[in-house]
């Protein structure tokens, strides 16, 4: 997008620095942008946080949740976490099918722990323990909603990126996105080791 | 097509060991507050300070085995960024319960 | 929830039965009706696509977002006129003109278009136009989302014009305080244009955070170290740590509002375990860093012109930058003292009031390294110079009633009266508003090419600085006498006398905003006169007076190699700055791209959807949103080659500028090249 031609004007040659390439840029600026992401899933803590023990009389959450239900929604992810990882070294080396394939193992365990997840709150709403029920279960859903929602559009941006791999192969552009997706993905792994805490974890401590 | 520009941006700089060391800690770092709080057998304090470390290590081994942070230069502006970021998340958080438990301590 | 068809639209909602907001928006139809009529008489419909609806330069992005500003100043004003006009009149018994509803209306629409849709406009609009010349580089990091975060900031202000003729605008002030802002105190649309006008503007404005705070960081020519910025590269900076860790707060919270109003959740409801006190406490979460995102930049502003103007560096530099990082700082932690009087107990208000008062520490840091700058300088009494004294003086003043006001028993007495009011307007105007007129008349000769006439910019200075302080002074007054803030009307014939000052300190702005329009009108007229031929109409000291006025879609033909602070005069004074580099090369530029404009009008359809239940509608607009972001992902023809040929017939014509300037203009000290003969 720039030159990297510099100019004659001027004398202090010695600092004369390189100018980042486009995929650094772009990189840097999705950290920035998972970086207000994180206050996005801040304040819906510190929400759940001040919220979370308004029960209005309703269930808590010991009452609902269930604990090898949470784990294997955390197996789906941290292993999809990990695949991805594995899709980035096959993007490292080139190769195109090892980097379908991946992705495609990749969203088949996202679309797990997202099935996983509308199954739980539809459970959870026909049994009249919907977010309207008391703020402890607005908080929680909204919370956990969020970032079921991230997943969601990280799937979308998934089966963009492997149509954009199959009709384009591994240009520059599409490994700068697979670069950014992949963070994203790690990213929302991170964000779930937060939620199982301290609300499912904590949710059944009492 | 040209050789692969992901190495210059200093992210991906994982390889097959990285990946899978990060993976093995977290199943196991995922294992254990879940056995705790389901097995009930430690305090309720003991099994929080359990859970809650537990989840700090994890977040910080998915920061270096799959996010690749670490001291070096390349990704200096990123932990930067980051440590500034859970610096004001604990403000926010920190802030908003100490607010909200006092006033409803002296309102409600 | 899909029931009906056409939600909740209706012919009702069009205000027949009110003469005031009929005639306003029919008053604004004809002016738009006549406005597109001469664009189409003047066959500019292809121009004005082409050259700038499309664009992704940061220079008309830039002028985009100016001309967005100054409307909505415009509107915001004439919320202003209407509520100075009703307390005027409604004194002791008198109703006035406005009824209670339309009153509450239009002081939650004054506070939400000055804030959002006047001054983020305004200030994004200036760093547009600034920021990439003042480093060196030639666009933003991220040039196609600037053009999303423009046309998503026009949406939602449109938005917000549009409820005044359908439907009826928020009634729970610019804050949207819970339970008011809740289903049950406010069943209608209201809330509902605020809140989307508002989340749809705070996203874009993330954007905008994150890319300038990667362009600053990233795309700095080489020698442009961190501690050789331009302050207001540095006001920029730091304005983005506070825009992209505080505006997310915003995000969440009219989030959480929008779903308690639209799924009946309980966050901030008084049943079912909701706490209305925790919406107050999230808004100002994200409400103190905002106002901070408005002073800033304005303080940036401020030491460029003082600088310039005073013919010297700035004193201080580096105490500056650290000044602005613990204003920046300190601003995330004193969101409290916005609601001292909700309850908490001594201890928590003490925490934040003494937060609060340290940042007198280094706001009082910068404005004494600003009389330190003109102390002993050549000063030029310029219009830019004139705002910049202006503010000194009066905001400190403003400055220092927010001190009084951070002590937490002397908040007891004095929040919400209308001493709150005349501390923030004291700030606000004098600081932020001022800061960007007076940034508007600094870089007005580089984005449009020719100067601003001085003799009408002074005329306009006087009377709006006249105008604030007989506008705002008594109100302080009126704070002291127990008058709080949003009355209709008012019992007490004691504080009439001081209204009414305020009501004609009023008419005085007032015609400084026209003095302000005559002399748009009149420099465009006298724009040959007034060309800006080098360049640097002002004697400059940072890099954007480098390049031509208007400068070229490139901004430099080579990117210059910076070696000191004021890198620009460093250039002048050694005799460099005009040089000529040998030989040009092909410059790869952003293309032209319609899908931010696409984005934008698809976001005012969900907003307006979402606002009247036609939740079909909603669906399919975010729907075209989603596939229009995936088709520019698709598309790997994003740029377009400026040959060097082109480049260098560009810069022969500025040189030849520059060469017949400089005989006219007698300058002795730059050595003005011969073009470059043709090979």
């Amino acid at each position: 997008m720039m030159t990297t031609e510099v100019s004659t004007i001027g004398i202090a040659h010695d600092e004369v620095v390189e100018h980042p390439s486009t995929i650094e840029v772009q990189t840097f600026g999705f950290w920035i942008y998972l970086m207000s992401d994180l206050i996005i899933f801040a304040t819906l803590f510190a929400t759940f946080g001040v919220l979370g023990r308004n029960y209005a009389g309703g269930p808590t959450g010991k009452d609902l949740f269930d604990l090898t239900y949470t784990l294997g929604e955390t197996m789906f992810l941290l292993v999809s976490s990990a695949a991805f990882g594995l899709v980035m070294l096959a993007v490292r080396d080139g190769r195109k099918k090892l980097v379908l394939m991946g992705l495609a193992v990749t969203f088949l365990l996202g679309l797990g722990f997202v099935l996983m997840e509308i199954n739980e709150f539809y459970g959870l709403v026909a049994e009249g323990n919907g977010p309207d029920r008391s703020a402890f279960l607005s908080s929680f859903f909204t919370l956990v909603g969020t970032h079921g929602t991230h997943v969601t559009f990280g799937l979308i941006w998934m089966g963009t990126m492997m149509a954009q791999v199959a009709i384009k192969g591994l240009t520059s552009p599409v490994q700068s996105r697979l670069m950014r997706l992949s963070m994203f993905w790690h990213f929302l792994d991170i964000v779930w080791i937060g939620i199982f805490t301290i609300v499912y974890l904590m949710g059944v401590m009492s | 097509m040209s050789q692969s520009a992901i190495d210059r941006t200093g992210m991906s700089r994982g390889s097959l060991t990285s990946y899978l060391t990060g993976f093995v800690l977290s199943l196991i770092l995922t294992a254990i507050p879940f056995a705790l709080v389901m097995s009930g057998i430690w305090s309720y304090t003991a099994t929080l300070a359990a859970i809650f470390s537990a989840g700090v290590v994890q977040i910080l081994v998915h920061l270096h085995y799959f996010l690749h942070l670490d001291t070096s230069s390349d990704v200096r502006w990123n932990v930067v960024a980051l440590l500034y970021t859970f610096f004001i998340m604990a403000l926010f958080v920190g802030g908003s319960l100490w607010i909200m438990y006092n006033l409803h301590w002296r309102t409600m | 929830m899909f029931g009906n068809i056409f939600g909740k639209l209706s012919l009702s909602a069009i205000p027949f039965d009110n003469p005031l907001p009929l005639y306003a928006v029919s008053g604004a139809l004809i002016l738009a009706l006549f406005i597109l009529g001469l664009i189409t008489y003047y066959r500019k419909w292809t121009y004005l696509y082409k050259e700038w609806l499309t664009s992704l330069d940061h220079k008309k992005i830039g002028i985009m977002y100016i001309i967005l500003a100054m409307v909505m100043l415009l509107r915001g004003f004439s919320d202003a006129i209407l509520m100075r006009g009703q307390q005027a009149v409604a004194s002791g018994g008198s109703l006035g003109y406005l009824a209670p509803d339309h009153f509450n209306q239009i002081f939650s629409a004054h506070g939400s278009i000055m804030i959002i849709f006047m001054a983020m406009p305004f200030l994004v609009g200036l760093m547009n136009i600034a920021v990439p010349q003042q480093i060196g580089a030639r666009d933003v990091a991220f040039p196609f989302m600037n053009s999303l975060s423009l046309w998503l900031t026009t949406a939602a202000a449109l938005l917000v014009m549009v409820s005044l003729g359908y439907g009826e605008f928020s009634k729970a002030g610019w804050s949207g305080y819970a339970p008011l802002s809740e289903k049950t105190y406010s069943p209608g649309v209201g809330v509902d244009y605020w809140i989307w006008g508002f989340q749809i503007a705070g996203i874009a404005t993330t954007m905008t955070g994150i890319n300038f705070l990667v362009t600053i960081l990233k795309m700095r020519a080489p020698g442009m170290k961190l501690m050789r910025l331009p302050l207001f590269v540095w006001a920029t900076f730091f304005t983005m740590v506070l825009v992209v860790w505080a505006f997310p707060v915003l995000t969440v919270t009219l989030a959480m509002l929008t779903l308690d109003r639209y799924l009946g959740m309980h966050f901030f409801t008084n049943t079912h375990g909701g706490n209305m006190m925790m919406y107050v406490n999230l808004f100002w979460t994200w409400g103190h860093p905002e106002v901070y995102i408005l002073i800033l930049p304005a303080f940036g502003i401020f030491s460029e012109i003082t600088a310039t103007f005073s013919g010297k560096r700035l004193f201080g530099y580096t105490s500056m930058v650290f000044a602005l990082g613990v204003i920046t700082l300190l601003s995330f932690s004193v969101w409290m003292h916005h609601f001292f009087t909700m309850g908490a107990s001594p201890k928590v208000n003490l925490f934040f009031g003494i937060a609060t008062m340290m940042i007198a520490i280094p706001t009082g840091v910068k404005t004494f390294n600003w009389l330190f700058t003109m102390y002993r300088g050549r000063i030029r009494f310029t219009t830019p110079m004139y705002w910049t004294l202006a503010f000194i003086v009066t905001f400190a003043v403003g400055g220092s009633s927010g001190v009084m006001l951070s002590i937490p028993p002397a908040d007891f007495v004095l929040h919400n009266s209308l001493f709150l009011i005349a501390h923030f307007h004291n700030v606000l105007i004098p600081g932020a508003l001022f800061g960007f007129f007076a940034g508007f008349y600094y870089w007005f000769p580089k984005a449009a090419g020719f100067r601003l006439k001085e003799s009408w910019g002074k005329r306009a200075f006087w009377c709006w600085t006249i105008g604030f302080y007989l506008a705002f002074m008594p109100l302080y007054v009126l704070g002291f006498m127990g008058m709080p803030r949003r009355l209709v009307t008012y019992p007490n014939p004691a504080w009439y006398p001081y209204l009414l000052v305020a009501a004609f300190g009023t008419a005085v702005i007032a015609l400084g905003i026209a003095f302000m329009g005559i002399q748009l009108f009149v420099s465009i007229k006298e724009r040959r006169a007034l060309n800006d031929p080098t360049g640097d109409p002002w004697d400059g000291r940072t890099l954007e007076w480098l390049t031509s006025s208007p400068p070229a879609e490139y901004n430099f033909p080579k990117t210059p190699v910076v070696d000191d602070i004021d890198a620009f005069m460093e250039m002048k004074e050694r005799g460099v700055a005009y040089e000529r580099p040998d030989q040009y090369t092909d410059i790869e530029m952003p293309k032209n791209a319609p899908h931010g404009l696409i984005i934008g009008g698809l976001a005012f359809v969900f907003g307006f959807a979402m606002i009247w239940y036609v939740f079909w509608l909603a669906i399919l607009a975010a729907l075209g949103i989603l596939f229009t972001v995936i088709a520019r992902s698709m598309d790997d023809d994003i740029h377009h080659v400026i040959p060097a040929a082109e480049v260098k017939r560009i810069e022969d014509e500025r040189y030849r500028q520059l060469a017949s300037a400089s005989e006219r203009l007698h300058v002795s000290e730059q050595a003005i090249p011969e073009p470059v003969p043709e090979t």
